[in-house]
Protein backbone atom coordinates (compact mmCIF):
# COMPACT_ATOMS: atom_id res chain seq x y z
CA UNK A 1 0.00 0.00 0.00
CA UNK A 2 1.24 3.47 -1.11
CA UNK A 3 1.03 6.16 1.42
CA UNK A 4 -1.31 8.42 -0.93
CA UNK A 5 -4.02 5.42 -0.59
CA UNK A 6 -3.36 4.80 3.23
CA UNK A 7 -4.00 8.56 3.91
CA UNK A 8 -7.05 7.79 1.97
CA UNK A 9 -8.38 5.11 3.57
CA UNK A 10 -7.48 7.17 7.09
CA UNK A 11 -9.86 9.38 5.59
CA UNK A 12 -11.92 8.14 4.47
CA UNK A 13 -12.49 6.47 8.28
CA UNK A 14 -12.39 9.37 10.06
CA UNK A 15 -15.33 10.35 7.19
CA UNK A 16 -16.88 7.58 8.58
CA UNK A 17 -16.60 8.52 12.18
CA UNK A 18 -17.74 11.89 12.19
CA UNK A 19 -20.66 11.78 9.33
CA UNK A 20 -23.08 11.85 11.37
CA UNK A 21 -25.93 11.79 9.08
CA UNK A 22 -25.56 12.53 5.39
CA UNK A 23 -27.90 10.34 2.52
CA UNK A 24 -26.83 6.97 3.55
CA UNK A 25 -27.28 8.07 6.91
CA UNK A 26 -29.88 6.13 9.01
CA UNK A 27 -32.42 8.21 11.24
CA UNK A 28 -32.07 7.23 15.06
CA UNK A 29 -33.91 9.25 17.13
CA UNK A 30 -32.99 9.86 20.45
CA UNK A 31 -30.48 7.19 19.99
CA UNK A 32 -33.04 4.58 20.43
CA UNK A 33 -36.10 4.96 17.69
CA UNK A 34 -34.86 3.61 13.96
CA UNK A 35 -36.93 5.08 11.27
CA UNK A 36 -37.63 3.27 8.08
CA UNK A 37 -36.02 6.49 5.14
CA UNK A 38 -36.20 3.91 2.33
CA UNK A 39 -38.60 1.35 1.92
CA UNK A 40 -39.50 -0.75 -1.60
CA UNK A 41 -42.11 1.21 -3.47
CA UNK A 42 -45.85 0.51 -2.86
CA UNK A 43 -47.58 -1.61 -5.80
CA UNK A 44 -49.60 1.49 -6.25
CA UNK A 45 -46.50 3.86 -6.94
CA UNK A 46 -45.87 2.58 -10.38
CA UNK A 47 -43.53 4.75 -11.50
CA UNK A 48 -41.52 4.46 -8.51
CA UNK A 49 -38.43 1.14 -7.06
CA UNK A 50 -37.42 2.64 -3.97
CA UNK A 51 -39.24 5.29 -1.43
CA UNK A 52 -37.51 7.47 0.69
CA UNK A 53 -38.42 9.99 3.28
CA UNK A 54 -37.57 13.58 2.85
CA UNK A 55 -34.79 13.48 5.54
CA UNK A 56 -32.58 11.67 3.28
CA UNK A 57 -32.37 14.35 0.72
CA UNK A 58 -31.48 17.17 4.12
CA UNK A 59 -28.49 18.75 4.68
CA UNK A 60 -26.36 17.24 7.80
CA UNK A 61 -26.95 20.01 9.68
CA UNK A 62 -31.01 19.95 8.85
CA UNK A 63 -30.99 15.72 9.46
CA UNK A 64 -29.22 16.55 12.77
CA UNK A 65 -31.77 18.40 14.20
CA UNK A 66 -34.47 15.98 14.14
CA UNK A 67 -32.11 12.62 15.32
CA UNK A 68 -32.54 14.46 18.92
CA UNK A 69 -36.18 15.80 20.35
CA UNK A 70 -34.09 17.94 22.40
CA UNK A 71 -32.56 19.70 19.71
CA UNK A 72 -35.82 19.39 17.43
CA UNK A 73 -37.36 22.96 17.45
CA UNK A 74 -40.65 21.25 16.56
CA UNK A 75 -40.73 20.14 19.86
CA UNK A 76 -41.75 23.92 21.29
CA UNK A 77 -44.87 23.93 19.50
CA UNK A 78 -46.02 20.03 20.49
CA UNK A 79 -45.56 21.30 24.05
CA UNK A 80 -47.66 24.02 23.07
CA UNK A 81 -50.16 21.31 21.40
CA UNK A 82 -50.47 19.54 24.69
CA UNK A 83 -51.17 22.39 26.78
CA UNK A 84 -54.34 23.18 23.89
CA UNK A 85 -54.99 19.08 24.81
CA UNK A 86 -55.19 20.44 28.14
CA UNK A 87 -56.97 23.04 28.14
CA UNK A 88 -60.70 23.63 28.73
CA UNK A 89 -62.45 25.69 25.76
CA UNK A 90 -65.65 26.30 24.32
CA UNK A 91 -69.18 26.41 25.49
CA UNK A 92 -69.43 22.73 27.04
CA UNK A 93 -66.27 23.09 28.87
CA UNK A 94 -64.60 20.59 27.77
CA UNK A 95 -60.79 19.71 27.22
CA UNK A 96 -59.99 17.29 24.53
CA UNK A 97 -58.06 15.46 27.62
CA UNK A 98 -61.45 15.07 29.39
CA UNK A 99 -62.84 12.77 26.83
CA UNK A 100 -59.61 11.55 25.02
CA UNK A 101 -57.63 10.70 27.85
CA UNK A 102 -54.12 10.43 27.61
CA UNK A 103 -52.78 12.11 23.55
CA UNK A 104 -51.13 8.18 23.36
CA UNK A 105 -54.34 7.22 23.00
CA UNK A 106 -54.55 8.39 19.37
CA UNK A 107 -51.05 5.89 18.88
CA UNK A 108 -51.69 4.74 15.12
CA UNK A 109 -54.06 7.33 13.85
CA UNK A 110 -52.19 9.52 12.19
CA UNK A 111 -50.33 6.63 10.10
CA UNK A 112 -53.52 5.88 9.25
CA UNK A 113 -55.02 9.30 7.94
CA UNK A 114 -56.54 10.64 5.54
CA UNK A 115 -59.70 8.08 5.42
CA UNK A 116 -62.98 7.82 4.60
CA UNK A 117 -65.73 8.23 7.26
CA UNK A 118 -68.88 5.74 7.30
CA UNK A 119 -70.46 8.22 5.06
CA UNK A 120 -67.95 7.75 2.38
CA UNK A 121 -66.74 11.15 2.86
CA UNK A 122 -62.95 11.83 3.19
CA UNK A 123 -61.48 13.19 6.36
CA UNK A 124 -58.70 14.35 7.35
CA UNK A 125 -57.20 14.41 11.08
CA UNK A 126 -57.65 18.39 11.11
CA UNK A 127 -61.39 18.05 10.16
CA UNK A 128 -61.29 15.02 12.96
CA UNK A 129 -59.97 17.74 15.50
CA UNK A 130 -62.74 20.59 14.38
CA UNK A 131 -65.54 18.34 14.31
CA UNK A 132 -64.47 17.87 17.99
CA UNK A 133 -64.22 21.49 18.67
CA UNK A 134 -67.45 22.49 16.91
CA UNK A 135 -69.90 19.54 17.66
CA UNK A 136 -68.62 18.56 20.95
CA UNK A 137 -66.77 21.55 22.86
CA UNK A 138 -68.79 24.45 21.33
CA UNK A 139 -65.80 25.88 20.13
CA UNK A 140 -64.95 27.51 17.59
CA UNK A 141 -63.25 25.62 14.25
CA UNK A 142 -59.63 26.44 14.26
CA UNK A 143 -58.91 27.87 10.50
CA UNK A 144 -57.23 24.81 8.65
CA UNK A 145 -52.97 25.90 8.97
CA UNK A 146 -53.41 27.48 12.35
CA UNK A 147 -50.41 27.86 14.49
CA UNK A 148 -52.90 26.12 17.41
CA UNK A 149 -54.15 22.83 14.83
CA UNK A 150 -50.71 22.18 13.73
CA UNK A 151 -49.47 22.03 17.39
CA UNK A 152 -52.40 19.85 17.95
CA UNK A 153 -52.28 16.84 14.98
CA UNK A 154 -48.20 17.64 15.36
CA UNK A 155 -48.51 16.44 18.88
CA UNK A 156 -51.13 13.47 17.40
CA UNK A 157 -48.76 12.49 14.67
CA UNK A 158 -46.31 12.33 17.51
CA UNK A 159 -48.20 9.59 18.94
CA UNK A 160 -47.88 7.33 15.47
CA UNK A 161 -43.73 8.22 15.20
CA UNK A 162 -42.05 4.95 14.09
CA UNK A 163 -45.37 3.20 12.90
CA UNK A 164 -45.49 2.54 8.90
CA UNK A 165 -47.84 4.93 6.64
CA UNK A 166 -50.59 2.49 5.98
CA UNK A 167 -53.37 4.73 4.37
CA UNK A 168 -55.68 2.55 2.61
CA UNK A 169 -56.91 3.21 -1.12
CA UNK A 170 -59.10 0.47 -1.89
CA UNK A 171 -63.09 0.74 -1.40
CA UNK A 172 -64.93 3.45 -0.43
CA UNK A 173 -61.26 5.22 -0.84
CA UNK A 174 -60.54 4.52 -4.28
CA UNK A 175 -62.02 7.40 -6.14
CA UNK A 176 -60.52 10.09 -3.69
CA UNK A 177 -57.42 8.22 -4.61
CA UNK A 178 -58.01 8.33 -8.51
CA UNK A 179 -58.88 12.27 -7.78
CA UNK A 180 -55.63 12.53 -6.11
CA UNK A 181 -53.50 10.66 -8.57
CA UNK A 182 -55.20 12.24 -11.55
CA UNK A 183 -53.99 16.02 -9.54
CA UNK A 184 -50.64 14.98 -8.67
CA UNK A 185 -49.57 14.16 -12.65
CA UNK A 186 -51.37 17.42 -13.74
CA UNK A 187 -49.42 20.31 -15.33
CA UNK A 188 -50.15 23.31 -13.74
CA UNK A 189 -49.01 27.43 -13.55
CA UNK A 190 -47.39 29.35 -15.63
CA UNK A 191 -44.58 27.19 -15.39
CA UNK A 192 -47.06 23.88 -16.79
CA UNK A 193 -44.94 21.39 -14.05
CA UNK A 194 -47.14 18.61 -12.24
CA UNK A 195 -45.98 17.34 -8.99
CA UNK A 196 -44.39 14.47 -10.53
CA UNK A 197 -42.34 16.54 -12.74
CA UNK A 198 -40.00 17.07 -9.57
CA UNK A 199 -40.98 14.79 -6.85
CA UNK A 200 -40.78 11.34 -9.22
CA UNK A 201 -39.11 12.31 -12.57
CA UNK A 202 -36.25 14.47 -10.43
CA UNK A 203 -35.81 13.77 -7.20
CA UNK A 204 -32.44 13.56 -5.52
CA UNK A 205 -31.75 16.25 -8.13
CA UNK A 206 -30.44 19.90 -7.86
CA UNK A 207 -33.02 22.54 -8.77
CA UNK A 208 -30.86 25.88 -7.83
CA UNK A 209 -30.61 25.54 -4.59
CA UNK A 210 -32.85 22.62 -3.30
CA UNK A 211 -32.50 18.89 -3.41
CA UNK A 212 -35.41 17.19 -4.51
CA UNK A 213 -37.09 14.74 -2.61
CA UNK A 214 -39.90 12.98 -3.50
CA UNK A 215 -42.61 15.25 -1.58
CA UNK A 216 -43.42 12.56 1.07
CA UNK A 217 -45.33 13.52 3.80
CA UNK A 218 -44.80 11.77 6.63
CA UNK A 219 -43.17 13.89 8.54
CA UNK A 220 -46.08 16.23 8.52
CA UNK A 221 -46.44 18.85 10.51
CA UNK A 222 -43.39 19.77 9.35
CA UNK A 223 -40.77 22.32 11.48
CA UNK A 224 -39.22 24.68 8.58
CA UNK A 225 -35.98 26.43 9.20
CA UNK A 226 -36.91 28.96 6.27
CA UNK A 227 -40.26 30.05 8.73
CA UNK A 228 -39.34 28.57 11.59
CA UNK A 229 -42.91 26.89 12.09
CA UNK A 230 -44.82 23.89 11.83
CA UNK A 231 -46.48 23.50 8.40
CA UNK A 232 -49.32 21.62 6.98
CA UNK A 233 -49.25 19.18 4.33
CA UNK A 234 -51.98 22.02 2.32
CA UNK A 235 -49.83 24.26 2.99
CA UNK A 236 -46.78 22.73 1.63
CA UNK A 237 -48.97 21.80 -1.52
CA UNK A 238 -49.89 25.62 -1.89
CA UNK A 239 -46.56 26.59 -1.71
CA UNK A 240 -45.39 24.09 -4.74
CA UNK A 241 -47.91 25.13 -6.38
CA UNK A 242 -47.24 29.01 -5.83
CA UNK A 243 -43.74 28.15 -6.85
CA UNK A 244 -45.01 26.86 -10.23
CA UNK A 245 -46.78 29.99 -10.65
CA UNK A 246 -49.96 27.64 -9.94
CA UNK A 247 -53.68 29.39 -8.50
CA UNK A 248 -53.40 26.72 -5.32
CA UNK A 249 -56.42 24.77 -4.37
CA UNK A 250 -57.88 25.61 -0.95
CA UNK A 251 -56.84 24.53 2.13
CA UNK A 252 -59.12 21.92 3.76
CA UNK A 253 -60.87 21.84 -0.14
CA UNK A 254 -61.77 18.73 -1.64
CA UNK A 255 -58.74 18.79 -4.32
CA UNK A 256 -55.69 19.15 -1.51
CA UNK A 257 -57.62 16.49 0.38
CA UNK A 258 -57.60 14.18 -2.42
CA UNK A 259 -53.98 14.99 -3.05
CA UNK A 260 -53.43 14.46 0.24
CA UNK A 261 -54.37 10.89 0.83
CA UNK A 262 -52.55 10.22 -3.22
CA UNK A 263 -49.15 11.77 -1.93
CA UNK A 264 -49.83 9.66 1.59
CA UNK A 265 -50.01 6.73 -0.60
CA UNK A 266 -47.26 6.95 -2.22
CA UNK A 267 -45.00 6.99 1.44
CA UNK A 268 -46.93 3.46 2.90
CA UNK A 269 -44.21 1.66 4.13
CA UNK A 270 -42.01 4.80 5.49
CA UNK A 271 -42.22 5.67 9.28
CA UNK A 272 -44.28 8.33 10.47
CA UNK A 273 -41.89 10.94 11.43
CA UNK A 274 -43.84 13.69 12.92
CA UNK A 275 -42.76 16.14 13.86
CA UNK A 276 -39.72 16.41 11.32
CA UNK A 277 -37.24 18.95 10.24
CA UNK A 278 -37.13 20.26 7.04
CA UNK A 279 -35.37 23.59 5.39
CA UNK B 1 -23.93 56.35 -54.37
CA UNK B 2 -26.74 54.86 -55.76
CA UNK B 3 -25.90 51.65 -53.70
CA UNK B 4 -24.76 53.23 -50.73
CA UNK B 5 -28.67 55.78 -50.83
CA UNK B 6 -30.09 52.05 -51.16
CA UNK B 7 -28.62 50.30 -48.55
CA UNK B 8 -29.77 53.40 -46.00
CA UNK B 9 -33.03 53.14 -47.12
CA UNK B 10 -33.30 49.61 -46.63
CA UNK B 11 -31.07 50.14 -43.14
CA UNK B 12 -34.24 52.83 -42.33
CA UNK B 13 -36.90 50.65 -43.29
CA UNK B 14 -35.31 47.95 -41.05
CA UNK B 15 -35.43 50.26 -38.14
CA UNK B 16 -38.43 51.22 -38.55
CA UNK B 17 -39.83 47.78 -38.57
CA UNK B 18 -38.03 47.16 -35.01
CA UNK B 19 -41.03 48.29 -33.21
CA UNK B 20 -42.65 46.90 -30.76
CA UNK B 21 -45.45 47.20 -32.88
CA UNK B 22 -43.50 44.31 -35.12
CA UNK B 23 -42.74 42.15 -32.66
CA UNK B 24 -44.24 38.98 -33.30
CA UNK B 25 -47.04 37.63 -30.31
CA UNK B 26 -46.10 34.35 -29.31
CA UNK B 27 -49.08 32.74 -30.60
CA UNK B 28 -47.75 33.87 -34.51
CA UNK B 29 -44.53 31.89 -34.24
CA UNK B 30 -44.28 29.84 -36.60
CA UNK B 31 -42.00 26.90 -36.00
CA UNK B 32 -40.62 24.17 -38.39
CA UNK B 33 -39.47 21.19 -36.65
CA UNK B 34 -39.10 22.87 -32.96
CA UNK B 35 -36.42 25.96 -34.71
CA UNK B 36 -37.68 29.49 -34.91
CA UNK B 37 -36.01 30.78 -38.25
CA UNK B 38 -37.30 34.46 -37.47
CA UNK B 39 -36.35 37.19 -34.50
CA UNK B 40 -38.80 38.04 -32.46
CA UNK B 41 -38.31 41.33 -32.85
CA UNK B 42 -36.37 42.57 -35.23
CA UNK B 43 -33.83 43.47 -32.93
CA UNK B 44 -30.43 42.20 -31.98
CA UNK B 45 -30.42 40.42 -29.17
CA UNK B 46 -28.17 41.87 -26.43
CA UNK B 47 -25.87 38.95 -24.93
CA UNK B 48 -25.11 40.67 -21.67
CA UNK B 49 -28.48 41.68 -21.11
CA UNK B 50 -29.49 37.73 -21.93
CA UNK B 51 -27.15 36.63 -19.43
CA UNK B 52 -28.55 38.62 -16.49
CA UNK B 53 -31.99 37.30 -17.95
CA UNK B 54 -30.30 33.40 -17.59
CA UNK B 55 -29.85 33.93 -14.04
CA UNK B 56 -32.75 36.04 -12.52
CA UNK B 57 -35.27 33.87 -10.54
CA UNK B 58 -38.15 36.03 -11.53
CA UNK B 59 -36.95 36.31 -15.17
CA UNK B 60 -34.94 33.25 -16.81
CA UNK B 61 -33.89 31.54 -13.92
CA UNK B 62 -32.21 28.67 -16.12
CA UNK B 63 -29.87 28.19 -13.63
CA UNK B 64 -32.77 26.58 -11.79
CA UNK B 65 -31.80 23.65 -14.05
CA UNK B 66 -29.10 23.94 -16.09
CA UNK B 67 -25.17 24.07 -14.67
CA UNK B 68 -23.14 27.17 -16.97
CA UNK B 69 -19.27 27.32 -16.28
CA UNK B 70 -19.95 31.12 -17.49
CA UNK B 71 -21.72 32.25 -14.65
CA UNK B 72 -19.55 30.32 -11.82
CA UNK B 73 -19.85 33.49 -10.03
CA UNK B 74 -23.76 32.50 -9.23
CA UNK B 75 -24.01 30.00 -6.78
CA UNK B 76 -26.14 27.00 -6.63
CA UNK B 77 -26.78 25.72 -10.42
CA UNK B 78 -29.64 23.31 -10.32
CA UNK B 79 -29.19 19.52 -12.41
CA UNK B 80 -32.43 18.96 -14.13
CA UNK B 81 -31.56 19.76 -17.59
CA UNK B 82 -28.01 19.36 -19.19
CA UNK B 83 -24.95 21.89 -18.64
CA UNK B 84 -25.61 24.53 -21.44
CA UNK B 85 -21.58 25.20 -21.79
CA UNK B 86 -21.18 24.83 -25.68
CA UNK B 87 -24.78 25.08 -26.16
CA UNK B 88 -24.00 26.98 -29.60
CA UNK B 89 -21.66 24.31 -30.39
CA UNK B 90 -24.66 21.64 -30.79
CA UNK B 91 -28.15 23.99 -31.37
CA UNK B 92 -28.28 26.77 -34.17
CA UNK B 93 -29.43 30.04 -33.37
CA UNK B 94 -32.76 29.43 -34.91
CA UNK B 95 -32.99 25.77 -32.71
CA UNK B 96 -31.81 27.31 -29.74
CA UNK B 97 -34.79 30.49 -30.25
CA UNK B 98 -37.29 27.51 -30.98
CA UNK B 99 -35.96 25.65 -27.33
CA UNK B 100 -36.46 29.14 -25.61
CA UNK B 101 -39.47 29.84 -27.40
CA UNK B 102 -41.51 26.46 -26.30
CA UNK B 103 -38.99 23.85 -25.71
CA UNK B 104 -41.87 21.60 -25.79
CA UNK B 105 -41.55 21.51 -29.49
CA UNK B 106 -38.23 20.28 -29.62
CA UNK B 107 -38.47 17.70 -26.63
CA UNK B 108 -41.34 16.34 -25.94
CA UNK B 109 -42.98 16.25 -22.49
CA UNK B 110 -40.21 18.22 -21.27
CA UNK B 111 -40.16 19.68 -17.85
CA UNK B 112 -38.95 23.31 -19.32
CA UNK B 113 -41.05 25.82 -19.26
CA UNK B 114 -42.11 27.55 -22.35
CA UNK B 115 -41.14 30.76 -22.14
CA UNK B 116 -42.64 32.45 -24.56
CA UNK B 117 -46.36 31.55 -24.53
CA UNK B 118 -49.48 33.32 -23.18
CA UNK B 119 -52.33 30.83 -23.35
CA UNK B 120 -52.81 26.92 -22.65
CA UNK B 121 -51.79 27.22 -19.24
CA UNK B 122 -53.76 25.64 -16.76
CA UNK B 123 -54.63 27.53 -13.29
CA UNK B 124 -52.05 29.68 -13.57
CA UNK B 125 -51.53 32.79 -10.77
CA UNK B 126 -54.04 35.47 -11.78
CA UNK B 127 -51.41 38.23 -12.16
CA UNK B 128 -49.83 35.97 -14.91
CA UNK B 129 -52.23 34.68 -16.58
CA UNK B 130 -52.35 35.60 -20.39
CA UNK B 131 -48.72 36.63 -20.18
CA UNK B 132 -45.40 35.23 -21.24
CA UNK B 133 -42.37 34.41 -18.54
CA UNK B 134 -40.26 36.35 -20.64
CA UNK B 135 -41.00 39.49 -23.16
CA UNK B 136 -40.30 38.67 -27.02
CA UNK B 137 -36.88 40.67 -26.52
CA UNK B 138 -36.01 38.81 -23.23
CA UNK B 139 -36.12 35.68 -25.65
CA UNK B 140 -33.61 37.21 -28.34
CA UNK B 141 -31.41 38.52 -25.81
CA UNK B 142 -31.17 34.81 -23.96
CA UNK B 143 -30.32 33.41 -27.39
CA UNK B 144 -27.66 36.17 -28.30
CA UNK B 145 -26.13 34.83 -24.89
CA UNK B 146 -26.59 31.11 -25.51
CA UNK B 147 -24.64 31.33 -28.80
CA UNK B 148 -21.34 32.61 -26.98
CA UNK B 149 -21.76 29.58 -24.95
CA UNK B 150 -18.58 27.85 -27.00
CA UNK B 151 -16.59 25.56 -26.38
CA UNK B 152 -14.85 24.49 -30.03
C1 LIG C 1 -66.96 15.90 24.72
C2 LIG C 1 -66.00 14.89 24.46
C3 LIG C 1 -64.92 15.22 23.42
C4 LIG C 1 -64.09 16.29 23.42
C5 LIG C 1 -64.04 17.45 24.36
C6 LIG C 1 -63.20 16.08 22.32
N1 LIG C 1 -63.50 14.92 21.68
FE1 LIG C 1 -62.54 14.14 20.11
N2 LIG C 1 -63.89 12.68 20.00
C7 LIG C 1 -64.94 12.47 20.88
C8 LIG C 1 -65.73 11.36 20.43
C9 LIG C 1 -66.97 10.81 21.13
C10 LIG C 1 -65.15 10.91 19.24
C11 LIG C 1 -65.63 9.79 18.32
C12 LIG C 1 -65.42 8.46 18.92
C13 LIG C 1 -63.99 8.10 18.89
O1 LIG C 1 -63.50 7.71 17.83
O2 LIG C 1 -63.32 8.17 19.93
C14 LIG C 1 -63.98 11.74 19.03
C15 LIG C 1 -63.10 11.56 17.97
C16 LIG C 1 -61.91 12.24 17.86
C17 LIG C 1 -60.88 11.93 16.92
C18 LIG C 1 -60.89 10.74 15.94
C19 LIG C 1 -60.35 9.56 16.68
C20 LIG C 1 -60.38 8.30 15.89
O3 LIG C 1 -59.59 7.40 16.20
O4 LIG C 1 -61.18 8.17 14.98
C21 LIG C 1 -59.87 12.81 17.11
C22 LIG C 1 -58.53 12.88 16.37
C23 LIG C 1 -60.27 13.69 18.16
N3 LIG C 1 -61.50 13.33 18.60
C24 LIG C 1 -59.50 14.73 18.64
C25 LIG C 1 -59.95 15.62 19.60
C26 LIG C 1 -59.21 16.79 19.99
C27 LIG C 1 -57.82 17.19 19.47
C28 LIG C 1 -59.98 17.44 20.90
C29 LIG C 1 -59.70 18.78 21.53
C30 LIG C 1 -59.50 19.88 20.59
C31 LIG C 1 -61.18 16.64 21.08
N4 LIG C 1 -61.12 15.56 20.28
C32 LIG C 1 -62.18 16.95 21.97
C33 LIG C 1 -65.17 13.19 22.00
C34 LIG C 1 -64.54 14.36 22.33
C1 LIG D 1 -40.71 22.90 -9.47
C2 LIG D 1 -40.59 21.70 -8.72
C3 LIG D 1 -41.71 21.31 -7.78
C4 LIG D 1 -43.00 21.00 -8.11
C5 LIG D 1 -43.64 21.04 -9.47
C6 LIG D 1 -43.62 20.60 -6.87
N1 LIG D 1 -42.75 20.68 -5.84
FE1 LIG D 1 -43.05 20.01 -3.97
N2 LIG D 1 -41.19 20.63 -3.44
C7 LIG D 1 -40.28 21.22 -4.29
C8 LIG D 1 -39.09 21.56 -3.56
C9 LIG D 1 -37.85 22.22 -4.13
C10 LIG D 1 -39.31 21.14 -2.23
C11 LIG D 1 -38.33 21.24 -1.06
C12 LIG D 1 -37.29 20.16 -1.21
C13 LIG D 1 -37.91 18.80 -1.31
O1 LIG D 1 -38.31 18.22 -0.29
O2 LIG D 1 -38.08 18.32 -2.47
C14 LIG D 1 -40.63 20.54 -2.19
C15 LIG D 1 -41.19 19.95 -1.07
C16 LIG D 1 -42.40 19.29 -1.05
C17 LIG D 1 -42.93 18.56 0.08
C18 LIG D 1 -42.27 18.43 1.45
C19 LIG D 1 -41.46 17.16 1.55
C20 LIG D 1 -40.91 16.93 2.92
O3 LIG D 1 -40.18 15.95 3.09
O4 LIG D 1 -41.17 17.71 3.84
C21 LIG D 1 -44.13 18.04 -0.30
C22 LIG D 1 -45.06 17.22 0.55
C23 LIG D 1 -44.35 18.47 -1.66
N3 LIG D 1 -43.28 19.20 -2.10
C24 LIG D 1 -45.47 18.14 -2.39
C25 LIG D 1 -45.72 18.62 -3.68
C26 LIG D 1 -46.96 18.42 -4.38
C27 LIG D 1 -48.17 17.67 -3.84
C28 LIG D 1 -46.82 19.01 -5.60
C29 LIG D 1 -47.88 19.17 -6.69
C30 LIG D 1 -49.02 19.97 -6.31
C31 LIG D 1 -45.49 19.57 -5.67
N4 LIG D 1 -44.86 19.33 -4.48
C32 LIG D 1 -44.94 20.20 -6.78
C33 LIG D 1 -40.43 21.42 -5.64
C34 LIG D 1 -41.57 21.13 -6.35
C1 LIG E 1 -37.50 23.23 -14.91
C2 LIG E 1 -36.21 22.97 -15.48
C3 LIG E 1 -35.72 23.80 -16.65
C4 LIG E 1 -35.66 25.17 -16.75
C5 LIG E 1 -36.14 26.20 -15.74
C6 LIG E 1 -34.99 25.44 -18.00
N1 LIG E 1 -34.67 24.28 -18.63
FE1 LIG E 1 -33.70 24.09 -20.43
N2 LIG E 1 -33.90 22.07 -20.32
C7 LIG E 1 -34.44 21.37 -19.28
C8 LIG E 1 -34.36 19.95 -19.56
C9 LIG E 1 -34.83 18.83 -18.65
C10 LIG E 1 -33.76 19.84 -20.82
C11 LIG E 1 -33.46 18.56 -21.61
C12 LIG E 1 -34.52 18.34 -22.63
C13 LIG E 1 -35.48 17.27 -22.25
O1 LIG E 1 -36.38 17.51 -21.42
O2 LIG E 1 -35.32 16.15 -22.73
C14 LIG E 1 -33.47 21.19 -21.27
C15 LIG E 1 -32.83 21.49 -22.47
C16 LIG E 1 -32.37 22.75 -22.81
C17 LIG E 1 -31.51 23.04 -23.94
C18 LIG E 1 -30.90 22.03 -24.87
C19 LIG E 1 -29.77 21.42 -24.09
C20 LIG E 1 -28.56 20.96 -24.87
O3 LIG E 1 -27.64 21.76 -24.97
O4 LIG E 1 -28.59 19.85 -25.33
C21 LIG E 1 -31.27 24.38 -23.93
C22 LIG E 1 -30.42 25.16 -24.90
C23 LIG E 1 -32.01 24.92 -22.80
N3 LIG E 1 -32.66 23.92 -22.15
C24 LIG E 1 -32.01 26.27 -22.46
C25 LIG E 1 -32.70 26.79 -21.39
C26 LIG E 1 -32.77 28.20 -21.10
C27 LIG E 1 -32.08 29.28 -21.89
C28 LIG E 1 -33.55 28.35 -20.00
C29 LIG E 1 -33.98 29.62 -19.32
C30 LIG E 1 -34.59 30.62 -20.18
C31 LIG E 1 -33.93 27.01 -19.58
N4 LIG E 1 -33.41 26.09 -20.44
C32 LIG E 1 -34.70 26.73 -18.47
C33 LIG E 1 -34.96 21.90 -18.13
C34 LIG E 1 -35.10 23.24 -17.85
Amino acid sequence: MNTKLLQTVAALSLLAGVAVAGEDATLIINDEETMVTEAAAPAHAENLDRIYSGWVFRADETQVLQMDDFDNPAFVFTDQGQDLYDTVDGTAGESCANCHGDVDSFAGLTAQMPRVNSDGELETLTELVNNCRTERMGAEAWKYSASQMTAVTALIGLQSRGMPVDVAIDGAAAPYWERGKELYYTRVGQLDMSCSNCHEDNYDVMIRADHLSQGQTNGFPTYRLKNAKLNSRHGRFKGCMKNIRATPFKEGGDEFKALELYVASRGNGLSVETPSVRN
Amino acid sequence: MKILIATAVVAAFFAGTATAQDTVVPTAVMFDEGAVGVSLTGVVGDAANGRKVFANRKQGNCLACHANADLSEQSFHGEVGPPLDGAADRWSEDELRGIVTNSKLMFEGTIMPAFYIDAGYTRPLEKFDGKSILSAQQVEDVVAYLMTLKEN
